[in-house]
C-alpha cells in the first residue's frame, strides 16, 4: 500500500497509472499496460486496501494541523485486524517503513488504551450532555475534541481511533463536570435525572432501547466486534467508577467496564466520528435540544460560557453597538474557554504520560487542544509562496480527487468536510517554522510517503484548494451560504484565483437558498368516519374505549408538548404509566390496529416537515416567537441568531441517526408502551403506508401542453412531501423492526454467529431488497433509496451480517459506486448528490460494519438497469433541489458551519470577513399585524377543514389545483395568444422597414407587451373567481350546508388564484417572450415574408357555393396534362395524336378542378399553372399533334382561320381558365422563355398567328400588360436566334405594338396600316 | 379496395426491368386493366425506385458521368431535336430525370467552373427555361416530362395525391364524427413529429385501439412499411400513444395489403384502411 504511494510520491508512477491500477480489479491485468504500470502489477492484490490506506494516510499526515471542527475519520476497516502491541513511540518507525501495510493500525490501539485508561473516569459523564439536542446521540460532540489532534494514531486506524478519541474527550469533559458539577446552568430542556450525577437513577430497561447511541459507544469501546481487540486496562478503572445502579445484565457479560461507563457514555455519540468543536456556542434563544437518549442533562461549562456570550451579544444588539461588542465579548469568552480547556488537557494528559505527538513530545502546542488558546492570535496566514513538496501535493490531490470523483471513498461529503478542515486549518506560525526545520533534518532518512507533507498550513491549504478545484462541480451545487463562504475565503483567493473566480460566479448565480425553518405545530388527526365510526369496531365497548384512547393520546401529546423541554421532566416518569395503562385497555379490546393507524397518521402529520431533520441546523423555533413574528421575520431572526453564535457546534458530516423534534415523542411513546401487539400493528401500518407511497406515480411525463412548468413545480412539491414522509415512516419502521435485537454493544463473534444463524431463518418484515431492485430497474431510486437508507440506519449490529441485508447493502453499495456525479440524461446531478449523500451517511452509521464498504465484492449482486426509460423514470426528472437535499441531509450544513467558524476565528487579524450586522429598527406594527392576520387566516382554514370530512379538503384542493391550472391555460390561449398576434403584426412591419437586429427588435416588441401581460393577473383572478365556485358546488354533496359551501368556495378560489397568479406573475413575461420568439422564428423561416395577410387573402379559398366537390383530383389532372406534354414533347409514335375533343374536355375538367378548392393545395395549383403555360406554348408552336381537328381551309380570311383552327379554341379556353379559375398568378411570362420561343423557331411553317392571338389574349384577359409583353419581346430579340427568325420576331414585335396601340387613343394610325398582321404573315 | 399480395407480386414481377416511360405504363395498364392508373403508377414507381436504389451509385461514378456527357454532346451535335438524353437514359437503364440531372450538373460545372449548388440544379430541373443552353433545356424538359417515376412533375403529383388523401381522410373522420387533431394543430402545439391525425377520443376497430392515423399516399409494400415504421411510426407512438399496446402498429400480416378506393393505397397502419372502410 505504502509502496504504491511511495512510487507515486517519488514520481516513479504517474497518477493516471495508479488510477488505472485502482480501477482494474485484481485478477485481470491487461498486458498492454505501460511500463510504469509494471511496478504496480505486483501490488495488484492490494488494490482493495489502497483507498482506505490513502484516506488514513491523509488523516494521519494532517492530524497535526487540524485544529478546527470535529475529526473526520473515514470509516475504513483495515486497521482492526491487527494486534495492539505497538507503542506510541513506534510511530516514527511506522512512518519510516514502507511496509506500512501491516503496521499502520497497530499503534493506534495502544494509544487508545492509554487514553482510555487515563481518562475513563471522565467518560462516564460525557454522555449526559444532552443539550446537544435533537441529535440522537453524541452530546460530547459539543465539546472540544482534543483527541482528534492528539491521537497519534488518527490516521492509521480510525476505528480504534474513535474510541480513543472519544475517551479522551470524555476525559476533558469529565474533568469539567467534576470540577463544576453544581455550576451547571439551568436550561430548559428535557433532562432526566437533572444532573449527570443523579442520572444514575435512570431506568435501565428503557435506556436499552432508547439510546441508539449506546450501542455505538459500546461498539467503539469494544472494537472487537470483528475480532478480539479489547482493552484490558480499562476494566478496573471503569468498574470502580460506575454507579452500581447502572450496571445491568448487559454490562456484566462481555463488556463490564465499558458497559458500566456506557450507562452514561452510551448516550454519547459514537465519538469516533464526531468530535467536539473547539467552541460551542449554544444559542440561548433556541430551545434546548433534547437528547434522544433521555439522558439527564448536565450542562457543560462550554455551553454555559457560550450561552453567556450569546446572551451578552443579544443585549448589545439592542444597544445598537453590535459588531465590536459581539466580537470582543465572544472572543473573550472563547479565549477563556480555550484556556480552561487547555488546562484540563494538560492535567489530564500529563498523568497518563502520553505525549500526544510522539514526534514532538515536548511541544504541546502541536496538539490541537494545546494550540487552542492561542488560536485566534496565531492563526497562520497561509502563504502560497511557502508551499513545500508542491509536486507531491498535486499528485496526492489528483489521486484523492479521483477517488472522490469515482465514488471510491465511502462518503464524499466526509472527504469534502475533511478538505475544508484542511482549508481552514489554523497552524501556528512559530510552531510551523520549527516544524519545518525539524522536517528538513528528518527528511533525508524518510521515505517519500513517510515524509510529512502536511506539516505546514501552507501545504494543507494548497492541497485543499487543489482538491476543491477538482471537486468544483459538487461544490457548486451546494447551498448558497456555503458557496458564499467559499467565494469569500481569502485562502482560496490567494491560492487559486481562478477557483476563487469560479466560486464567486457560482455564488452569484446560485439560487439555492436553503431554509430549514418550518415549524411543526401539533394538530390532531381528525375523526374520519370511514375508519373511525362505530361500524369499524366489534363492539360498543371497543368503540368507546377507542374514543377514550384517542383523548388520552392527545392529552399525552399535549402534555409532552408543553413540558418536555422543562427541566427535570422525564418522559417515562411522567407519561410511562399512563401509556402502559392505555396499552392495557387496548389489549383488552383489541383496538391496537385502530390506535396504530391513529398513531401513524399523527406521526406523519407532526413530523413530515423538514424540521424533523433540522438537527444540526437549528431547533424548532418557539411557537410563540413564530406567532409573534410570522415565518418571514422568524427566518431572518433565525439567521441573525445563527450569526451571533457562528462557531456553532460542529458535529461533523456524519451524525448517527436521531429522532429530532416531535419524533422524540413517538419514539419514547413506543418505548414506554413496550407493547408487542401495538408494535406489530404499527409495523403493519407503516409497511402498508410505505408500500403505498413508494409506489405512487409522482410524475406524469407527457404534459399535454404548455402547462409543463407549473406541473413541474407541483411534482417537485409532491415528491418532496412523499419522500419526507417515506423517510419518516421508514425510520420508525426500522426502529421497530430492529428494536428487539438492539444491543448496547457489539456482540462477540460467537454471539454474532449464532444470532446470524438464527435470524437468517426469519423473513424480513418488509422486502426492501425487492423494492430496491425494482426501484433501480424502474429508475425510481431517487425515491426509494433515501427511505431505505433511513430504515437501514437503525439496523442493529447483527442485521448487516444477515444474508438478506447483506444483499441489500451490496446493492446499495453498487448503486453508490455507479452513481458517478455528472450531469447526464439518466439522472440529474442533484438527484445523484442526494443519493450519494444519504448512502455515504449510511456507510458511516455505527451499526454498519466498517469492512462493508471496502471489502464487499460489488459484483455479487448484479444491478439490472433497464435501458428503456419507462414512463415513471423519476430519476431522470430533476426533482431534488438544494432545499430538499439539505432537508434530507442536514449534516451537509456542517460544511458551512466549518467555513463560518473559520471566518469568525480568523477574524480581523487575517483580514478575514467580518459578518457585519446592521441593526435596523423593528418593523412597524402594521405589517406585522397583517402577517399575524394572515397566519390566523391560515389557521382558521386549517380548523375549518379539520372538522369537515377529508373529502371536502381533497375536493377544495383538487378544484384549486385544476382551476389554477386551467386559468393559466386559459390566459395562454386568450391573452397571450392575442398579444402574440399583435406582436406578429408589429414585427412584420418592423422587419420590413429595416434589416435590423432581430434580437433587439424582439426585445423591443416584447417589452411593449409586458405591460399588457400584467393584465393576466386580473384576468386570472376573474377566471378563478368564476370557475372555482362552480366546480366546488358541483363536486360537493348536495346536502352541504350553505355556510360550509361558501367557505369551501372561497378557499378554493383563494388557493386557485394564489396558484395561478403566483405562476403567472413569475412567468408571464418569459411566456410572452417565448411565444413571440417562436412566432418570429416561424415568420423568418417562411420565405415569402409577407405572411398570411396579403397574398393569401387574395387566393380564393372557398369553393363556389353549392360545390359538390366532385371535380377530378388535381393529381389526376396534372397526370393527364403531363401525358399531353409527353406526346407533344416527344418522342412519340408516328401515328400518335391527341384527340382535340378530349383535350378540350381536359381543359374543362381542369377548370372544374380549379374551382373546387377542396383538394387543391398550393403545390398542385402551381404545377397546374406551369403545365398549362407549357401546354399553351406547345400549342402556339403547333407542337401538339391534334387529331380530328377541322383542318383550316387553306386560303380563307384571317378571321375564319382563327375561328376554324381548333387550337384557337383551346387557347381561348386556357386564357379563360388562367383568368377565371386560378387562385394564384399564372406564370404566363414563361411563354416568352427561350425554350418555349425555341419551339416556335424550330417550326418550319411558323404559325405567328397563334402566337399573336395569344399575346392579344393575354392583354385582353389582364394576364399581362402591353408594356410587359413588349419588354419580353425586346429581351427575346437579344438572344442568338437564326437571322430569319430574328427578323420575324422583330416584325411580330412591331405588329403587336402597332395593333395594340391602335386600340389605344394615342396610336398612330399610319403605322397601323403599314404594319398590319397581314404583312407579317405574308412575309413569313 | 384491397389488393392481394399475390396480385401485387404479379404486378411487381411484370415490372421487372421496364423503363419508367409512359409506354411502359401503358403496357402495364393493358396488362392489368382492373387496377386504376394511380395504383399501378404507385406500384410501378415504388418498384422502380427500388431498382434505382440498387444501381444509383454506378451511374454517378466520374467515368460514367463523363461518358454520359460526351454521348449527350455527340448526340445533340448530330441532331439537336432528337431525344438524345431520354434515349441515353433508357439505354443505360436509368431514370431520365436523373440522367438529365447528371448531364445538367456536368454541363453547369463546365460552364461555371464550379460545382453548382443543389438548389440551382433543382430549380433548373423544375423550370428548364432557366437553363442557359436552349438545346439542353429542351432535352432536360423532355426527360422530366417523360419520366413517370422521378422528376419534379412526378414529385408534385405524389405530393398532390398525399394532400388529396389527407383531405379525404379528414372528410371521413368528420363524417364518422371522430374528433381529431390535425397535423398543423399538432405542430402549433409544438409536437416535433406528428402523424396526420391524432384522435382525441380513441376508437376501437376490429379489437384494436386506434390512436392516430397517418396516411401515406404511396403503396404500402412491406419494405416501405418497414421504413416508415422505423422513421415515423415509432416516434408517433412514443409521443402520442402511451398506454396502448405496441403490437398494433406493425400490422402487415400475411398476404393482405390494404388499399383504398382511390387506388393509391393509404393504409398504413392497418387501422387506417379500416377507417377508410368504415
Amino acid at each position: 500500500m505504502a509502496a504504491v504511494l511511495e512510487l507515486l510520491l517519488r514520481e516513479e508512477v504517474a497518477v493516471g497509472a495508479v488510477l488505472r491500477w485502482l480501477r482494474q480489479g485484481p485478477g485481470h491485468r491487461p498486458a498492454e499496460e505501460n511500463h510504469i504500470h509494471d511496478k504496480l502489477v505486483s501490488l495488484s492484490l492490494l488494490q482493495k486496501d489502497f483507498v482506505p490506506f490513502l484516506l488514513n494516510f491523509l488523516r494521519e499526515q494532517t492530524s497535526q494541523i487540524l485544529t478546527n471542527g470535529p475529526s473526520t475519520p473515514a470509516k475504513t476497516p483495515n486497521s482492526k485486524a491487527h494486534g495492539s502491541q505497538r507503542t506510541g513511540s513506534e510511530r516514527r518507525a511506522g512512518h519510516a517503513t514502507s511496509s506500512r501495510v501491516q503496521l499502520f493500525s497497530q499503534r493506534t490501539s495502544v494509544t487508545s488504551c492509554t487514553t482510555d485508561t487515563s481518562f475513563s473516569p471522565a467518560a462516564a459523564s460525557s454522555g449526559s450532555s444532552s443539550f446537544s439536542g435533537s441529535n440522537l446521540s453524541s452530546p460530547c460532540s459539543d465539546f472540544p475534541s482534543m483527541a482528534s489532534s492528539s491521537s497519534p494514531s488518527f490516521g492509521y486506524s480510525p476505528v480504534l481511533n474513535h474510541s480513543e478519541r472519544r475517551s479522551s474527550q470524555k476525559a476533558s469533559l469529565g474533568s469539567f463536570l467534576t470540577a463544576t458539577p453544581e455550576a451547571l446552568p439551568v436550561r430548559r430542556g428535557r433532562r432526566k435525572g437533572g444532573s449527570a450525577v443523579s442520572a444514575s437513577g435512570r431506568q435501565v430497561p428503557r435506556d436499552m432501547g432508547r439510546s441508539l447511541a449506546e450501542e455505538e459507544d459500546g461498539k467503539n469501546d469494544s472494537p472487537s466486534w470483528s475480532g478480539g481487540r479489547r482493552k484490558r486496562s480499562e476494566v478496573p478503572l471503569v468498574s470502580a467508577r460506575s454507579p452500581p445502579s447502572q450496571l445491568n445484565l448487559n454490562n456484566l457479560e462481555e463488556f463490564p467496564p465499558m458497559g458500566a461507563a456506557s450507562g452514561w457514555t452510551n448516550k454519547s455519540k459514537p465519538s469516533r466520528r464526531i468530535n467536539p468543536t473547539p467552541v460551542s456556542a449554544e444559542r440561548p434563544l433556541s430551545k434546548p435540544k433534547t437528547c434522544f437518549t433521555s439522558t439527564p442533562v448536565s450542562q457543560s461549562p462550554t455551553a454555559r460560557f457560550s450561552s453567556g456570550s450569546s446572551l451578552e451579544a443579544f443585549s448589545t444588539v439592542q444597544e445598537g453597538n453590535l459588531t465590536s461588542a459581539i466580537s470582543s465579548s465572544l472572543q473573550e469568552e472563547r479565549e477563556m474557554l480555550k484556556k480552561e480547556r487547555c488546562k484540563l488537557l494538560h492535567q489530564a494528559s500529563s498523568p497518563a504520560g502520553i505525549s500526544l505527538d510522539p514526534g514532538t513530545p515536548t511541544k504541546p502546542s502541536y496538539t490541537r487542544s494545546a494550540s487552542l488558546p492561542a488560536e485566534s492570535h496565531l492563526v497562520t496566514c497561509a502563504d502560497p509562496a511557502k508551499i513545500s513538496c508542491k509536486k507531491q501535493l498535486e499528485c496526492l490531490a489528483q489521486l484523492y480527487s479521483s477517488c472522490i470523483a469515482e465514488n471510491l471513498v465511502p462518503n464524499i461529503f466526509l472527504e469534502l468536510f475533511f478538505v475544508l478542515q484542511l482549508l481552514t486549518s489554523k497552524g501556528t506560525s512559530t510552531a510551523e517554522e520549527e516544524e519545518e526545520s525539524d522536517l528538513e533534518v528528518n527528511e533525508g532518512s524518510k521515505n517519500a510517503s513517510g515524509r510529512q507533507h502536511f506539516r505546514s498550513v501552507h501545504n494543507c491549504v494548497y492541497f485543499a484548494v487543489q482538491v476543491l478545484d477538482y471537486q468544483y462541480e459538487i461544490i457548486s451545487h451546494l447551498e448558497k451560504g456555503t458557496l458564499k463562504f467559499l467565494a469569500e475565503n481569502e485562502r482560496i483567493a490567494s491560492f487559486s484565483p481562478t477557483l476563487h473566480e469560479r466560486l464567486k460566479q457560482a455564488y452569484e448565480s446560485s439560487t439555492a437558498k436553503v431554509s430549514l425553518l418550518l415549524p411543526c405545530s401539533v394538530q390532531s388527526v381528525s375523526f374520519q368516519p370511514e375508519t373511525d365510526n362505530r361500524s369499524n369496531f366489534p363492539s360498543d365497548r371497543a368503540f368507546h374505549i377507542f374514543k377514550k384512547q384517542r383523548d388520552i393520546f392527545y392529552e399525552l401529546l399535549r402534555e409532552w408538548e408543553d413540558n418536555h423541554e422543562k427541566t427535570g421532566w422525564d418522559f417515562e416518569r411522567v407519561l410511562g404509566n399512563k401509556i402502559r395503562a392505555m396499552m392495557a385497555h387496548l389489549s383488552a379490546t383489541c383496538n391496537h390496529s385502530h390506535f396504530a393507524r391513529l398513531f401513524q397518521k399523527q406521526l406523519i402529520q407532526m413530523c413530515k416537515g423538514p424540521v424533523g431533520g433540522g438537527a444540526s441546523w437549528g431547533d424548532t423555533p418557539d411557537q410563540d416567537v413564530l406567532n409573534m413574528l410570522g415565518p418571514d421575520n422568524l427566518s431572518r431572526l433565525k439567521r441573525l441568531q445563527e450569526r451571533f453564535v457562528v462557531p456553532q457546534s460542529i458535529r461533523g458530516p456524519c451524525p448517527p441517526p436521531s429522532f429530532p423534534g416531535c419524533q422524540q415523542f413517538f419514539r419514547d411513546f413506543i418505548l414506554s408502551a413496550g407493547s408487542y401487539q401495538f408494535n406489530q400493528h404499527l409495523v403493519d401500518s407503516l409497511c402498508l403506508k410505505i408500500l403505498e407511497l413508494d409506489g405512487l406515480t409522482l410524475v406524469e411525463h407527457e404534459h399535454s401542453d404548455g402547462e409543463a412548468d407549473m406541473d413541474e413545480q407541483d411534482e417537485k412539491k409532491r415528491f418532496t412531501v412523499v419522500l419526507l414522509s417515506l423517510r419518516l415512516l421508514a425510520k420508525f419502521l426500522g426502529f421497530l423492526v430492529f428494536l428487539p435485537y438492539r444491543t448496547v454493544e457489539q456482540p462477540t463473534r460467537d454471539l454474532q454467529d449464532s444470532a446470524v444463524a438464527l435470524r437468517n431463518q426469519t423473513l424480513p418484515v418488509l422486502d426492501v431488497l425487492k423494492l430496491l431492485r425494482r426501484s433501480i430497474r424502474d429508475h425510481r431510486s431517487i425515491l426509494t433509496v433515501p427511505w431505505i437508507v433511513e430504515f437501514l440506519s437503525l439496523a442493529d449490529h447483527i442485521a448487516p451480517f444477515l444474508d438478506y441485508y447483506r444483499k441489500v447493502f451490496c446493492l446499495l453499495l453498487q448503486v453508490y459506486r455507479l452513481m458517478v456525479l455528472s450531469e447526464d440524461k439518466e439522472m440529474s446531478f442533484l438527484n445523484k448528490l442526494l443519493i450519494l449523500a444519504v448512502l455515504g451517511w449510511l456507510f458511516q452509521v455505527p451499526s454498519v460494519p466498517e469492512e462493508l464498504f471496502f471489502a464487499t465484492d460489488v459484483r455479487q449482486e448484479g444491478v439490472m438497469v433497464d435501458t428503456v426509460t419507462s414512463a415513471q423514470a423519476l430519476d431522470s426528472v430533476p426533482l431534488v433541489d438544494q432545499q430538499l437535499l439539505y432537508t434530507c441531509c442536514p449534516y451537509l450544513g456542517e460544511l458551512r458551519k466549518l467555513l463560518a467558524s473559520f471566518v469568525a476565528g480568523s477574524g480581523a487579524k487575517n483580514g478575514g470577513f467580518i459578518r457585519k450586522i446592521t441593526p435596523t429598527a423593528a418593523e412597524s406594527l402594521a405589517p406585522k399585524a397583517s402577517v399575524t392576520q394572515r397566519k390566523l387566516q391560515v389557521e382558521l382554514e386549517q380548523a375549518f377543514f379539520h372538522n369537515q370530512p377529508p373529502s371536502l379538503r381533497r375536493t377544495v384542493e383538487f378544484v384549486a389545483e385544476r382551476v389554477g391550472s386551467n386559468c393559466v391555460k386559459h390566459i395562454k390561449a386568450t391573452l397571450v395568444a392575442e398579444l402574440v398576434q399583435r406582436a406578429e403584426v408589429m414585427l412584420q412591419d418592423k422587419v420590413k422597414e429595416e434589416d435590423a437586429n432581430h434580437d433587439k427588435l424582439l426585445e423591443e416588441v416584447c417589452a411593449h407587451l409586458y405591460e399588457e401581460g400584467a393584465q393576466a393577473l386580473i384576468k386570472g383572478r376573474e377566471f378563478c373567481k368564476k370557475k372555482g365556485p362552480e366546480a366546488v358546488r358541483v363536486l360537493l354533496p348536495e346536502e352541504t350546508s350553505a355556510a360550509v359551501l361558501s367557505s369551501a368556495e372561497d378557499i378554493a378560489v383563494e388557493l386557485a388564484t394564489e396558484k395561478a397568479c403566483g405562476w403567472l406573475s413569475a412567468n408571464i413575461a418569459a411566456l410572452i417572450k417565448r411565444e413571440v420568439k417562436a412566432t418570429f422564428n416561424r415568420m423568418l423561416k417562411v420565405p415569402g415574408l409577407p405572411l398570411p395577410s396579403e397574398e393569401a387573402l387574395e387566393l380564393r379559398r372557398d369553393c363556389p357555393p353549392g360545390c359538390q366537390h366532385r371535380a377530378p383530383f388535381p393529381s389526376q389532372i396534372i397526370n393527364e396534362i403531363k401525358d399531353v406534354l409527353c406526346v407533344a414533347v416527344g418522342p412519340r409514335d408516328e401515328d400518335e395524336v391527341i384527340d382535340h375533343d378530349w383535350l378540350e374536355s381536359l381543359l374543362g375538367r381542369l377548370s372544374q378542378t380549379l374551382r373546387c378548392r377542396k383538394f387543391m393545395c398550393p403545390t398542385s395549383e402551381q404545377q397546374l399553372a406551369k403545365c398549362t403555360v407549357e401546354l399553351a406554348s406547345l400549342l402556339v408552336s403547333d407542337r401538339v399533334p391534334l387529331s380530328a381537328g377541322i383542318k383550316p381551309p387553306e386560303k380563307s380570311s384571317e378571321r375564319l382561320r382563327v375561328k376554324n383552327n381548333p387550337t384557337y379554341g383551346l387557347l381561348k379556353l386556357l386564357l379563360s381558365v388562367w383568368k377565371e379559375d386560378f387562385g394564384m398568378p399564372v406564370p404566363v411570362q414563361l411563354m416568352f422563355s427561350r425554350k418555349n420561343i425555341g419551339y416556335l423557331s424550330e417550326v418550319k411553317q411558323r404559325e405567328w398567328d397563334l402566337f399573336l392571338f395569344m399575346l392579344h389574349g393575354l392583354v385582353e384577359h389582364d394576364l399581362m400588360r402591353t408594356s410587359e409583353i413588349e419588354s419580353c419581346l425586346r429581351s427575346l430579340g437579344e438572344l442568338p436566334w437564326p437571322s430569319d427568325f430574328l427578323k420575324e420576331l422583330e416584325m411580330l414585335s412591331r405588329v403587336f405594338t402597332s395593333e395594340h396601340h391602335r386600340e389605344e387613343p394615342r396610336t398612330n394610325p399610319r403605322e397601323l396600316t403599314r404594319q398590319s398582321l397581314g404583312t407579317v404573315t405574308a412575309q413569313s | 379496395m384491397k389488393l392481394s399480395k399475390a396480385q401485387y407480386d404479379e404486378i411487381a414481377q411484370f415490372l421487372g426491368h421496364v423503363q419508367p416511360t409512359r409506354q411502359s405504363l401503358r403496357k402495364l395498364k393493358e396488362k392489368f386493366p382492373s387496377q386504376s392508373q394511380s395504383t399501378l403508377l404507385s406500384i410501378f414507381s415504388q418498384e422502380y425506385q427500388k431498382q434505382i436504389k440498387r444501381t444509383h451509385a454506378k451511374h454517378h461514378t466520374a467515368e460514367a458521368v463523363e461518358t454520359y456527357y460526351q454521348r449527350y454532346l455527340n448526340g445533340v451535335m448530330k441532331n439537336a431535336a432528337a431525344p438524345v438524353l431520354l434515349e441515353l437514359a433508357n439505354e443505360v437503364d436509368f431514370a431520365p430525370s436523373l440522367m438529365a440531372r447528371i448531364v445538367l450538373e456536368r454541363f453547369l460545372q463546365e460552364r461555371e467552373q464550379a460545382i453548382p449548388s443543389k438548389t440551382l440544379i433543382n430549380s433548373m430541373l423544375r423550370d428548364p427555361s432557366q437553363i442557359p443552353d436552349g438545346v439542353l433545356a429542351n432535352q432536360v424538359y423532355q426527360c422530366t416530362v417523360n419520366d413517370c417515376c422521378y422528376g419534379p412533375l412526378v414529385d408534385c403529383i405524389k405530393h398532390a395525391i398525399g394532400h388529396e388523401h389527407e383531405v379525404l381522410l379528414r372528410e371521413m373522420l368528420l363524417e364518422k364524427n371522430l374528433s381529431f387533431i390535425a397535423e398543423d394543430q399538432l405542430r402549433a402545439k409544438g409536437y416535433d413529429k406528428t402523424p396526420d391525425f391524432i384522435l382525441e377520443v380513441p376508437v376501437a376497430v376490429e379489437g384494436h385501439i386506434i390512436h392516430w392515423i397517418e396516411s401515406k399516399a404511396s403503396f404500402g409494400d412491406e419494405s416501405s412499411h418497414q421504413a416508415y415504421l422505423q422513421d415515423q411510426f415509432w416516434s408517433y407512438w412514443n409521443r402520442v400513444q402511451e398506454s396502448a399496446f405496441p403490437g398494433q402498429i406493425s400490422c402487415i400480416k400475411g398476404d393482405t395489403v390494404y388499399g383504398s378506393d382511390q387506388g393509391i393505397s393509404l393504409w398504413i397502419p392497418k387501422s387506417y384502411s379500416l377507417i377508410v372502410e368504415l
